[in-house]
């Protein structure tokens, strides 16, 4: 390690000299998609994450095996053969097609819990901040209780007793990431709330309702919808994770987490093909990942 | 652990600084904040530094302890301090003095100790780290500073976070911590800034007389002209990361030499009163990154002629021991 | 102090009681009647009968709920309708296993975490620092059962250094040697994997946002030697640290259901799959239960140590 380095000028005296650009509302989003643009990370992720939606969305039309019928004497035919690129499983059903098509659940897994979540959880968080009184210590002690439980114990335990089945993993995998959305929607509708400017628009005479709809709610959403993107690939994941258990998809359903865990017999046999889809997985929520960090730096304005 | 060295005292200049320059590289521009800077302090001597935000007083001051952050700044020119070559000295060097030969006073005293020591803990580690001495020791040797500083209850704030202190107490905290090495020199940054008007005048009382109690150089950096008039021998006036007018301090405030100097000597409260309008010198600081050729106040000066845009003029003396930067000042 | 420490658990009691409704809540969404989900099927009339006084089936549900708590403050956490065994019985063998397991994940992992962020932030800027970053995305992005599975085909199947499964001889005695040693790694490692990655982003975060305050500025213009600015680093470091990692380790002990499951560890999450699959309502129920209590716990030790630690809280607490 180098010497103990000062990393940033206490009390800079050149930012005193440097005039403040003052920010227009519309210069802030063109600012927001110019840094976008600089970012090359961030848009090879959403590229890769477009690609995939393409991919997936066109299966039916593009996926040159049907995936749920195969023959077993093609059984796990390596990666490369000729006529299955990437290779076969342990039924003899083309890994290709059955990725594209695995992908169709896996996203849909992924995606919906978080959508609902911040639906429903941005409305409780954002009621929660501006109401403030009972309302909000209501809101609040209850979303405390949910935050008792580990994520991943609570989605589980709910799986488990409502049984196997894609709608119960989604209603379980909204359920946990609806508290932490009330807690940044309140968060953020509280701060807006006590701006300056939301004063003096209801000093001027304008009534509640506009006040939220004109000035906050742009605001607000944007935030919490930056952070509702940092959770899709946990999502991914989770979801992925209770098809594996045997608590999401069922047989002969396509899906990502249930192809790792009927593959999973074969690893000794062919363990090329187990490591597909779990790196379908990993790609998407990478990716994921990467933009939604891309974003939040975006749109950070002291950045 | 290495004594720094100690060379013939009392006739050795304190700081000697020549033509420095420092630059800050930030996105895609440069700041020049101090544009070519010679200054001199004796032993025992008080010198302010006085100028706006912007005037490149504090880069100045945390230059002659190397504490600009090193892989943005670009220094030229020559820094001795106390003997040591600031410049060239290696890290083990620059640490050895730092605390012990000279010692700094910050401006916000609530962030520039650390939150979660006791104000105690962080007195005592400078006295151990530089003199040797046990944790019991040092911890004595805190309160007699604190009670130098006329903190009372002085064991009992040992233990107390800074956060539990109020602004004044922390502050005379800061100025305990920066002497308790027994430093030769003493830097301050806008020490009275952040405290409440009454303190203020109490800090720099303060100052004043422990500067002469133990007879310490003392560089003080403000923008406020009633700190500089209680405290200065000398005064050093910066504009734009220059020295635009040097002088002693009672001949500084009888007869300011440059246009910049008159302006902040106007504008006071004090010269206001008598029903006069509050006289401000117009127009604001010029940005460091994009300096003109000529004088940098130009634009805010009533006294502005031709020559003036062309080039930068040098320190010109119409008397010993003054010295100011204007095409008006007539030469000796 | 003390009192402040009072008021945290007295405040963690109402969140026990809520946690503990949700778990007793959870035979009820199961769908089927409630006596299908506590007793075998094969039972006679009368058991069912005594079941259904015993537990109150006909009662109001608030009431039901006092009683399955006055039980379960007892200790009664009902009977494994797979094995018959009192539930509390199967927990406590397999709990041990997963805090083993848990323990062995943590210590190594999280103060790999804690270096490399902090070298991270140290860095900040240059390609030390990106490296980590890269790291830390990736590693929160894993699925790490399938990274489970991944490190089974290199380190078993390929190269035969590590087995595939099992917990050896865990749960019948512990020897620090090879033998036991070498189940513990690749579950460790999988199980580690998420976890490491949040609490290096977090290190990376906190100690460069100290690094840029003033008072580093202060503790450089004191001269003071590497070691003691260090010191200072971390303790300004530790509380929001420590919190984290404290979350973190909950979610490893209570979320390990899919690394036991890669791994065969006989633990409460492996325990947790088979009750689901048999439909082992009492003991599905229980093991919730005992997990979120420990979460609450801990959650409720991390607090306290946060206040510990950071002169702050405690001293505005109390006033």
């Amino acid at each position: 390690m180098s010497s103990i380095e000062l990393h940033d000028m206490p009390q800079n005296p050149a930012s005193s000299t440097v005039v403040a650009q003052p920010i227009a509302a519309g210069g802030y989003w063109a600012g927001v998609r110019r840094r976008l643009s600089r970012d090359p990370i961030t848009l090879a992720g959403a590229g890769v994450l477009l690609v995939m939606l393409l991919l997936i969305i066109l299966a039916p039309w593009i996926a040159p095996y049907d995936p749920y019928h195969g023959q077993i004497p093609l059984r796990l035919k390596p990666i490369g053969t000729p006529s299955h690129w990437l290779g076969t499983d342990e039924l003899g059903r083309d890994m290709l097609t059955r990725l594209m098509y695995g992908g169709r659940l896996s996203w849909i897994l992924g995606l919906t819990p978080v959508a609902l979540a911040l639906v429903i959880g941005g409305a409780f968080g954002i009621v929660a901040g501006f109401a403030g009184g009972w309302l909000n210590t209501l809101i609040m002690r209850v979303t405390d209780v949910f935050y008792a439980f580990p994520s991943v114990l609570l989605a589980i335990a709910i799986s488990g007793a409502l049984g196997p089945g894609i709608g119960n993993a989604i209603i379980s995998l909204t359920l946990i990431f609806i508290p932490p959305i009330i807690r940044v929607a309140e968060s953020a509708a509280v701060s807006v709330r006590n701006l300056d400017y939301v004063e003096s628009a209801r000093s001027s005479g304008a009534g509640s309702v506009t006040i939220v709809v004109v000035h906050v709610l742009p605001n607000v959403l944007s935030h919490i919808f930056v952070y509702a993107t940092s959770l899709v690939g946990l999502s991914m994941i989770l979801a992925a994770g209770l098809s594996f258990l045997g608590l999401g998809t069922k047989p002969p359903e396509a899906e990502w987490g249930l192809m790792l865990n009927t593959l999973r017999m074969s690893i000794y046999s062919a363990p090329e093909i187990a490591f597909l889809p779990g790196l379908c997985i990993f790609l998407t929520s990478v990716c994921f990942n990467l933009v939604s960090n891309g974003l939040r730096s975006a749109m950070d304005i002291r950045a | 652990m290495t004594q720094p060295r100690k060379t013939n005292l009392e006739t050795e200049m304190l700081v000697n600084v020549r033509d420095l320059a420092v630059t800050f590289a930030t996105g895609g521009s440069t700041i020049n904040a101090v544009n070519g800077v010679d200054l001199d302090l004796a032993p025992r001597e008080t010198l302010c530094i006085l100028g706006e935000s912007g005037s490149g007083k504090s880069v100045l001051l945390r230059s002659l302890m190397r504490l600009n952050p090193a892989r943005r700044t670009h220094v030229t020119g020559s820094i001795v301090v106390c003997g040591h070559d600031i410049q060239r000295a290696p890290e083990r060097e620059l640490a050895d003095l730092r605390g012990s030969v000279v010692a700094m006073v910050f401006q916000e005293p609530l962030t520039a100790f650390d939150p979660v020591f006791t104000i105690g803990r962080q007195i005592s580690e400078t006295i151990m780290r530089h003199e040797g001495v046990s944790r019991g020791d040092a911890d004595r040797r805190a309160v007699e500073l604190l009670e130098l500083v006329q903190v009372p209850m002085a064991r009992q704030r040992l233990a107390m976070y800074p956060f539990e202190l109020s602004g004044g107490l922390r502050q005379r905290a800061m100025i305990a911590m920066a002497l308790s090495c027994r430093p030769r020199l003493l830097l301050a940054d806008e020490p009275t800034t952040a405290l409440d008007a009454t303190v203020q005048i109490q800090i720099i009382v303060l100052l004043r007389r422990l500067q002469q109690e133990l007879g310490m150089g003392l560089i003080l950096v403000t923008h406020d002209i009633g700190v500089a008039t209680e405290t200065a021998d000398r005064v050093a006036v910066m504009y734009a990361g220059r020295i635009v007018e040097q002088s002693p301090i009672a001949e500084f405030v009888a007869n300011p030499l440059h246009p910049y100097s008159r302006g902040l000597l106007g504008a006071t409260i004090e010269a206001a009163k008598d029903g006069n309008r509050l006289k401000t010198i117009m127009g604001a600081p010029p940005d460091l990154s994009r300096l003109p050729p000529g004088c940098a106040f130009l634009p805010r000066c009533e006294r502005a002629v031709a020559e003036c845009r062309s080039v930068m003029p040098s320190l010109r003396s119409p008397s010993v021991g003054r010295a100011a930067r204007c095409v008006h000042v007539e030469r000796e | 102090m003390l009192t402040y420490i009072l008021r945290r658990v007295v405040y963690a009691l109402p969140i026990a009681l809520c946690v503990s409704f949700i778990c007793f809540m959870l035979i009820h969404i199961a769908p089927g009647d409630p006596i299908s989900a506590i007793v075998p099927p094969d039972a006679p009339p009368d058991v069912i009968q005594q079941v259904r006084v015993e537990y109150g089936l006909d009662q109001p549900l608030l009431v039901q709920f006092g009683i399955w708590l006055s039980h379960v403050m007892a200790g009664d956490l009902g009977r494994s309708l797979a094995t018959g065994r009192p539930v509390l019985v199967e927990i406590r063998a397999a709990l041990g296993n997963t805090v083993a397991l848990g323990l062995a994940a943590a210590i190594p992992g999280f103060s790999f975490a804690c270096l490399i962020g902090a070298i991270a932030a140290w860095n900040r800027g240059n390609w030390l620092d990106r490296a980590v970053s890269g790291l830390a995305v990736t590693a929160v992005s894993i699925p790490y059962y399938w990274l489970g599975i991944v490190l089974v085909i290199v380190f078993s199947v390929h190269l035969n250094w590590l087995p595939a499964m099992g917990a050896g001889s865990a749960g019948r005695g512990w020897h620090f040697n090879w033998n036991n040693i070498q189940y513990y790694i690749l579950p460790a490692i999988t199980l580690a994997v998420i976890p490491i990655g949040i609490v290096t982003r977090t290190v990376r975060g906190n100690v460069s946002e100290i690094l840029s305050q003033d008072f580093v500025t202060t503790l450089v213009a004191k001269g003071l030697r590497r070691r003691t600015m260090l010191l200072h680093v971390i303790k300004n470091a530790a509380p929001n640290t420590i919190t984290v990692m404290g979350l973190q380790f909950g979610y490893l002990i209570a979320g390990s259901i899919l690394v036991e499951t890669v791994f065969a560890w006989p633990g409460t999450g492996l325990l947790l799959k088979d009750a689901i699959f048999q439909r082992d309502i009492p003991l599905l129920q229980g093991i919730v239960l005992v997990l979120s209590i420990f979460f609450v716990a801990l959650n409720l030790v991390v607090d306290i140590l946060q206040t510990i630690v950071d002169p702050r809280i405690k001293r505005h607490a109390g006033r």
